[in-house]
């Protein structure tokens, strides 16, 4: 067995491991965890079929953002656990069949018919990232700039969702600030002066 | 083709964990069928799968477009959880429950 292959099976060891943890413990917040140990041993397997820009990708929006994200929702919201655990032992049979068959069938198909020379690990003077940025940027550079508008979309649509106004904080409209007139803040009065008052405090 | 596939990591070693993995996820989505932010969780790891065989296509066939792929799912998936997650407070919000059966306003 080379090295690789050691590596490979360690790596996707700790990836189904966590994937398998993911699914059947009971609280969101190791789910999340078990979830960021995934994507780790995933990056780790990445990096074995040369997708080192792809693999490091992974790790920083993966497990810095979208995790964070997940972590930050669950943390957020004050779920009761015991209500969303009921009917996981009735409906664990169920998942393992289809599960199983799903993996027994896959398998068979991909170890049947899907064999492809390995073909030579790339030299040291390889870039991954400089190769992916050369074809990123020039054949598929109409795709990249949709995937931009895309994430533009994806933050206007959360903070549109997530925004509310409150009644009670106090916040400044310039519009109404700007609308403002001379009348609407002052108010001049004619009152008569009233000197008897005033000489009686006087007196005091 | 026997004698390196003892050796080497080949296609198939990649295809069947990744295979392996989405039906884990599938029996995810199966088990925790009332927390929507464990469903979501697994959504993440089918994705992941299938950029698993993306990756290890685009290494056997000495092809970049694959990876490319999966850039673009990458980003794609980060605005489905940004959504999703965004959905999610909402919906807390609104109704206090994060609970897949409670969820039955329209009577589907």
């Amino acid at each position: 067995m080379t090295f690789d292959l050691i590596l490979f099976y360690i790596f996707g060891a700790i990836l189904l491991g966590a994937a398998l943890a993911m699914i059947s413990v009971r609280n969101p917040v190791h789910a999340a965890l078990f979830l960021v140990l995934a994507f780790f041993a995933a990056a780790a397997i990445w990096l074995l079929a040369e997708a080192e820009f792809l693999a490091i990708v992974l790790v920083l929006v993966y497990v810095g953002a979208v995790m964070v994200l997940f972590l930050f929702v669950v943390m957020m919201l004050d779920i009761n656990l015991a209500r969303l655990r009921e009917g996981f032992a009735e409906l664990l049979p169920a998942g393992l069949v289809v599960a199983a068959a799903m993996a027994t069938v896959l398998t068979l198909v991909i170890t049947r018919f899907i064999v492809m020379d390995v073909p030579e690990r790339a030299g040291a003077d390889y870039a991954n990232t400089e190769a992916l940025g050369a074809i990123l940027y020039t054949e598929y550079v109409y795709p990249f700039e949709i995937a931009a508008v895309i994430l533009l979309v994806a933050i206007i649509a959360a903070i549109a969702l997530t925004m509310r106004r409150r009644p009670d904080t106090k916040y400044i409209d310039p519009a109404r600030q700007i609308r403002v007139r001379r009348q609407d803040r002052v108010r001049l009065v004619s009152m008569p002066s009233s000197p008897e008052v005033s000489e009686k405090d006087r007196s005091e | 083709m026997g004698y390196q596939s003892q050796l080497m990591i080949t296609l198939s070693h990649y295809l069947v964990l990744a295979a392996l993995l989405f039906s884990i996820s599938v029996a995810g989505i199966f088990l925790n069928r009332k927390n929507v932010i464990v469903l979501l969780m697994c959504i993440e790891l089918m994705l992941l799968s299938v950029n698993i065989n993306f990756v290890a296509f685009s290494f056997f066939l000495q092809d970049l477009a694959g990876q490319v792929f999966v850039f673009f799912i990458l980003t794609v998936a980060a605005a489905e959880a940004a959504i999703g997650l965004a959905i999610l407070v909402l919906l807390f919000r609104n109704r206090g429950t994060i609970n897949v059966q409670d969820l039955d306003a329209m009577k589907g």
